[in-house]
């Protein structure tokens, strides 16, 4: 396999305040390849956004802190970097599409000059060219009438237009990674399908990778190829999409893909995960999961599993697969995991 | 059918007269622009559709929160916009609403167990304590409401708990017919399933008729057995969900269907995919004739003219196209004016 573009190792987010300290991220590992796209799935409250902000560090510093970790891309460490370089790298080699299109892009500047903003900052090209290329990007995104849409506000645009304008701006330095973070949760399914095969037509034309962020399994079970499971702030499965949908390893993972209604099988009752999301100010005590798995056992209330790696690029935060597994690792660990 | 229906919607509009800027032209919005249904006692009947295309101002129709400019919808027989406000609150007993938004429907200054109990001290129903309490605790267990929420207030709780809360409300009367709006789709999947087959538990036991309003087909498919598609203010597709998801007869549907995404990678890569082109036509602008039109791939010069109201495509099947229900040879005898 090719070189992986971005490698995250072990990272670590904490928002800590006087009061109490809330793991949002607590170990998160994973590589990401040139041209593919790795899915990280998980619901409210699970550190998947909060583990994108902390890549293009964009979490406010205090109450956020990256505690521990490293994030290399193309073999820096973007962690240890100065706000000057890591400006340069930020909205440029890597990019980033937000959930709310209508509150990401600024009510009172035109379109055009959103996208030309970063071609002339990043490129160092003249705001005539800057323009032009704007168009160019308005055009390949998919807009009717271009030239006269790039003088418009935002106001102006519908929904899936102005996340096509967010991706315009995302994709102005061809970046060599694109965070997508939930970018289809506010639109109308037939937009939804547009902006999806849009972001696959541009990943093959860019050779992009791709980090997609969504709690929509039927967005995963489309775009991705890799994914990455999250619970609770850290990674509980990882692994190739089909494998993934074959046979998933992770008790949460069950749960998940059994809750998901389709409209192929009509099932007689959803396989719910009873109970609710823990609180992360606490700190755990054995598997996060535990008090709402079906296949709890004596030993996860009180010892916290490791990652265990398993045949075929799998991982899996559980107890129950610690058979199979041909090695182990701390999710803390940030030197050769994943592995 | 013996049995009458428990909701009639006749030729239901709904039209909002808006003024672009102060001194802007007048112009009407129709967010419901005839609609035509009935829901059977215990049956759970969904109507689908993307953002704008009025189904949630139709809901507020049935429910008689909004007063519709022409049409009428008859509740048990009795038509509701007829009705004065003693006859309405009498009405409302058996006519109950689940909000989308948990956050928004509760209010924070209310403790749980007074939130449940409202409707019973509006209606002046169960005023012997004991008997109070036991119908309480009956509600609270199918709901499952744990008994030491009670005194606590909405904020302690996450989404699903207050969705839970919401419906433990909307049942207290025990009405024959709940109009769930969007009830599900502020929250995350588990917890979804979770209250999905609550209401699916709810409807067996205490005998319920929905009118389940909703953007999404996994959901419905899920829990509705009857379906109609909404396309800017319009029913533009009506059939038992089996029949709808198996083989959809108009355009927008079977486009529709094909942009929800599968939970499921090997029928993902296998299936087609329909992409529309262009968004929804603005509801103060719709198209001529046939108001799909502009985005549909079958399109005949005669689509944008005609304005093509419901046909009967096979028995318990209503479309409103005059094309793709002739694509289909088998489908094409049983095709009859209705």
């Amino acid at each position: 396999m090719s070189e992986p573009v971005l490698s995250v190792r072990g990272l670590r987010t904490h928002f800590i305040t006087r009061e109490r300290t809330v793991k949002a991220v607590d170990g998160v590992t994973y590589d990401l390849h040139p041209g593919k796209t790795l899915a990280v799935v998980g619901e409210s409250g699970s550190g998947k956004s909060v583990h994108a902000l902390s890549i293009l560090r964009l979490l406010p510093e205090p109450p956020a802190k990256v505690v521990g970790g490293e994030i290399l891309f193309q073999g820096r460490d973007l962690l240890k970097m100065g706000s000057e370089e890591m400006r340069a790298i930020r909205g440029n080699r890597i990019a980033m599409i937000f959930q709310e299109p209508m509150t990401s892009l600024n009510p009172v500047i035109k379109v055009g000059e959103q996208i030309a903003e970063a071609i002339v900052l990043h490129q160092g090209v003249t705001q005539e060219k800057a323009w032009a290329k704007a168009v160019d990007l308005l055009k390949k995104v998919g807009i009717p009438h271009p030239e006269e849409r790039v003088n418009d506000y935002p106001h102006q645009f519908s929904g899936g237009m102005r996340q096509r304008a967010m991706i315009a701006i995302a994709l102005s330095c061809e970046p060599d990674v694109l965070i997508a973070d939930e970018p289809t949760t506010a639109l109308d399914v037939t937009i939804q399908a547009q902006i999806l095969e849009l972001m696959k037509d541009l990943q093959r034309e860019y050779h992009m990778a791709i980090i997609l962020i969504t709690h929509n399994i039927g967005v995963v079970a489309e775009m991705a190829d890799d994914v990455v499971v999250m619970y609770a702030g850290r990674p509980v499965e990882h692994a190739p999409i089909g494998e993934l949908f074959a046979s998933p390893k992770h008790p949460y993972t069950k749960g998940l893909l059994g809750s998901v209604p389709s409209i192929y099988v009509r099932k007689e009752r959803l396989e719910a995960i009873a109970g609710q999301p823990p609180d992360l100010s606490g700190g755990f005590v054995g598997c996060p999961f535990a008090p709402r798995c079906a296949s709890v056992m004596e030993r996860c209330k009180t010892d916290d599993p490791p990652q265990f790696h398993l045949a075929g690029e799998r991982m899996s935060n559980c107890w129950l697969n610690e058979g199979e597994s041909v090695e182990r690792s701390h999710r803390h660990e940030s030197a050769g995991a994943a592995k | 059918m013996s049995v009458p229906p428990l909701l009639q919607v006749k030729g239901l509009k709904k039209h909002f007269d808006v003024r672009k800027g102060f001194f802007g032209e007048k112009t009407t919005v129709k967010a419901v622009d005839g609609v035509s249904f009935d829901v059977m006692p215990q049956e759970s009947f969904a109507v689908v559709g993307e953002t704008g295309c009025g189904k949630t101002t139709l809901g507020k129709l049935v429910l008689a929160l909004e007063k519709s400019t022409e049409g009428s919808v008859l509740f048990d027989g009795a038509d509701i916009s007829k009705m004065n406000g003693a006859e309405l609150k009498k009405m409302r007993r058996q006519m109950q609403v689940i909000f989308q938004d948990p956050y928004s429907s509760l209010n924070p200054r209310m403790t749980v167990e007074d939130i449940i109990t409202e409707p019973w001290v509006i209606h002046d129903m169960h005023k012997d304590p004991a008997e109070r309490a036991k119908k309480l605790a009956k509600l609270l267990d199918d709901c499952g409401i744990a008994k030491s929420y009670l005194p606590r207030h909405p904020h302690e709780f996450s989404g699903g708990q207050r969705q839970r809360v919401g419906i433990a409300r909307a049942l207290a009367l025990d009405p024959k017919l709940v109009v769930a709006d969007e009830p599900v789709s502020a929250l995350d999947v588990s917890i979804q399933a979770q209250i999905l087959n609550l209401l699916k538990d709810l409807q067996k036991e205490r005998k319920l008729a929905y009118l389940f309003i909703s953007h999404d087909f996994s959901v419905v498919r899920h829990l509705c057995t009857r379906i109609a598609v909404m396309y800017l203010g319009r029913v533009v597709e009506m059939a038992d969900s089996e029949t709808l998801f198996n083989d959809p007869q108009h355009p927008y549907t079977e486009a529709l269907l094909s942009a929800v995404p599968v939970p499921d990678p090997s029928i993902e890569k296998r299936r087609k995919r329909i992409l529309l082109t262009g968004d929804v036509p603005s509801p103060l602008k719709p198209p001529s004739g046939c108001r799909f039109h502009p985005r549909c791939r079958y399109m005949k010069e005669s689509c944008r003219v005609n304005d093509q109201s419901l046909i009967k495509a096979k028995s318990g099947h209503e479309t409103a196209c005059e094309v793709l229900p002739f694509k289909d040879k088998r489908s094409e005898a049983a095709l009859v004016a209705l």
